[in-house]
């Protein structure tokens, strides 16, 4: 078999191509990231790059306590994130355990939410510590029950290991269940790989097995999408896109809660991977809490005062 | 000319801001100056912009469910405490307001006596304002109907350069339950700013009063058009400014008063709301 025609799927071959990548300069990534932070973006900018993170933002809840009342307000809200406002664009999508899908992609043809997917989190996520097997049956049952988009977590004490095999295998495997129905995002965890070496390594590792996104967090550890830590991935999506022309998309999980860092993010995008990836098809942010004070900086916009919290839903 | 060689350099203190408990400078970075009767420079304080405002909004909301749940008896003792601390750090206060309203000692030390006995006064109020304003309301029927007077929730407060009035005003906002934003003009920050550190080091929570010097101009429009501030009291502000004001606070139906001086429990129940229980006999 061949991944792009840079590694035959052999272990061997794999910890060649990741022996050859070079080191991630770590003040110069902070730095960097850093810079482009301070940049300030106002006005008619800050209305699109509003408008543009809404609609990049997948909707998340996963709690134990998720209940399906909840699960559907959630949906509804997706759909229509401020309800006295048609104009507010639907988010990128609504991601919640897989045991919800069904209840969440009814819910979602129900009201009119037929271009919202569904994204399940799978491969016995948070902690990704099961066999192979459940980890393929859990995928399976997610698209069975209407999943379009699957958040897998790798196995994070094999990635640490060394065993890169293991875990490219695992990825080419759920690739495989997903097949032409779900679009598969890695999820790193990248506050437990904690070098940016590790991240840029698991990020060539996870677009080689065939990731149609690469994902930092499950929003389970801190740190999580810390900006040189996404600077790291957009610039391998961007690398990894001269070295094979297909663009693989970036997701920043977790900590994103103020319309100023989503906004920072979308900077980043912009600065590192280029314009191409400032679309909900390359780039989503999970999040939950960040689309109120999203809506709230909108409102404020577009009524010219501050908004308060009172007018935006609960989750 | 003989030069005089000083004993030791001078330790300058930097104004900042009093927000969510801690001291931050000025998003914008701006200063402005604040001089002594005779020109002579005292100090550059910061000068909040809007953005600072809405930090400070956000940090008393988070802050005013858990004061105004507090017990009334525990939100006493805390004003007491602030009166305390006033009492140990009075010369201080004295001599700051004395440098920056142009005032003569004397007068300093009556006016700051009379801030702290302002204190006190209001700390005392804590657990009488529902035996005061709360009411079982006779009906017509077999209940109990009870009208109890409960926090309004985040109270801006416009404050006048009188270090007198400013305690009225913040004391009164908070001793109820509200959380206060407090915009203090001129020479008044410095000693303002003296008064958060003397809030810092007395038991009151982070968020539940907030301190930003500068401009009222600059920022009292913006305080009463703030969807999430519920009240806000002008007494600082020029009569002829109110109308404005009370129209861009008129969206979210916000309470806009201005009082006299002197201390008065109206002025406490004025960012108060009355909630009516009814509740069945005999169950």
């Amino acid at each position: 078999m061949s991944f792009y025609g840079l590694v035959d799927g052999s272990e061997k071959s794999l910890i060649h191509f990741l022996d050859q990548l070079s080191g991630v300069d770590q003040v110069g990534a902070e730095a960097r990231a850093a810079m482009l932070a301070t940049r300030s973006i106002k006005t008619s900018s800050k209305k699109w790059a509003i408008e543009t993170a809404i609609s990049m933002v997948d909707l998340t809840t996963l709690e134990g306590a998720d209940t399906p009342g909840k699960v559907r307000a959630l949906c509804s809200k997706a759909v229509r994130p401020d309800p006295t406002d048609p104009t507010v664009p639907s988010v990128g999508a609504v991601c919640v355990y897989n045991d919800m899908v069904e209840i969440a992609r009814t819910h979602l043809d129900s009201i009119g939410g037929e271009h919202v997917p569904v994204a399940a989190v799978s491969t016995a996520f948070p902690s990704g510590r099961a066999s192979m097997e459940v980890k393929i049956q859990d995928t399976q049952d997610a698209i069975n029950a209407g999943a379009a988009e699957i958040d897998m977590v790798i196995d994070r004490g094999a990635f640490l290991a060394g065993k890169y095999g293991l875990v490219f295998d695992e990825i080419v495997k759920i690739r495989e269940v997903c097949g032409g129905k779900a679009h598969l995002k890695v999820i790193f965890e990248t506050g437990e790989l904690v070098t940016y070496d590790n991240v840029r390594k698991a990020s060539y590792l996870a677009m080689l097995a065939g990731a149609d996104f690469i994902k930092t967090s499950t929003g389970k550890v801190a740190p999580a999408a810390t900006p040189p830590v996404v600077l790291v991935m957009l610039e391998a999506v961007r690398d990894f896109y001269s070295m094979t022309q297909r663009r693989i998309g970036v997701k920043p999980a977790g900590g994103i809660r103020t319309t100023k860092d989503a906004i920072k993010q979308l900077v980043l995008v912009n600065e590192t991977a280029g314009p191409e990836w400032l679309t909900p098809d390359l780039f989503r942010i999970g999040a939950s809490a960040l689309l109120n004070d999203l809506l709230m900086q909108r409102m404020k916009m577009s009524d010219g005062y501050y908004a308060s919290p009172n007018y935006v839903t609960i989750d | 000319m003989a030069t005089k060689k000083p004993s030791r350099i001078d330790v300058k203190k930097t104004y900042k801001l009093y927000i969510n408990g801690a001291f931050p400078r000025s998003e914008s970075g701006r200063v402005f100056e604040v001089t002594a009767k005779n020109g002579n420079f005292v100090a550059n304080p910061a000068l909040a912009s809007r953005k600072d405002l809405r930090d400070a909004v956000t940090a008393a909301r988070a802050a005013q469910s858990g004061w105004a749940k507090a017990t009334a008896y525990n939100r006493g003792q805390i004003l007491y405490r602030i009166a305390e601390m006033l009492e140990g750090r009075s010369e201080q206060f004295e001599s700051e307001i004395a440098l920056t309203s142009h005032t003569t000692p004397a007068k300093a030390k009556a006016l700051v006596s009379e801030a702290i006995d302002r204190w006190v006064w209001y700390a005392g109020w804590s657990d009488k304002l529902q035996a005061v304003s709360g009411a079982t309301n006779p009906v017509s029927g077999p209940f109990f109907n009870f009208s109890i007077s409960e926090p309004q929730g985040v109270v801006a407060v416009a404050s006048s350069e009188s270090f007198i009035e400013f305690s009225d005003a913040v004391a009164a906002a908070v001793v109820s339950g509200n959380t206060a934003v407090v915009l203090v003009p001129g020479g008044l920050a410095v000693p303002a700013m003296s008064f958060a550190e003397v809030l810092a080091t007395s038991d009151l929570p982070a968020g539940v009063i907030n301190i930003l010097t500068g401009s009222l101009d600059e920022l009292a429009p913006w305080a009463a058009s703030h969807m999430d501030i519920d009240g806000f009291d002008i007494t600082g502000i020029q009569k002829k400014k109110h109308g404005a004001l009370k129209e861009a606070g008129a969206e979210n139906l916000k309470r806009i008063h201005s009082f006299g001086s002197g201390k008065t429990p109206t002025r406490i129940l004025a960012f108060m709301e009355s909630k009516t229980v009814w509740h069945s006999v005999g169950i």
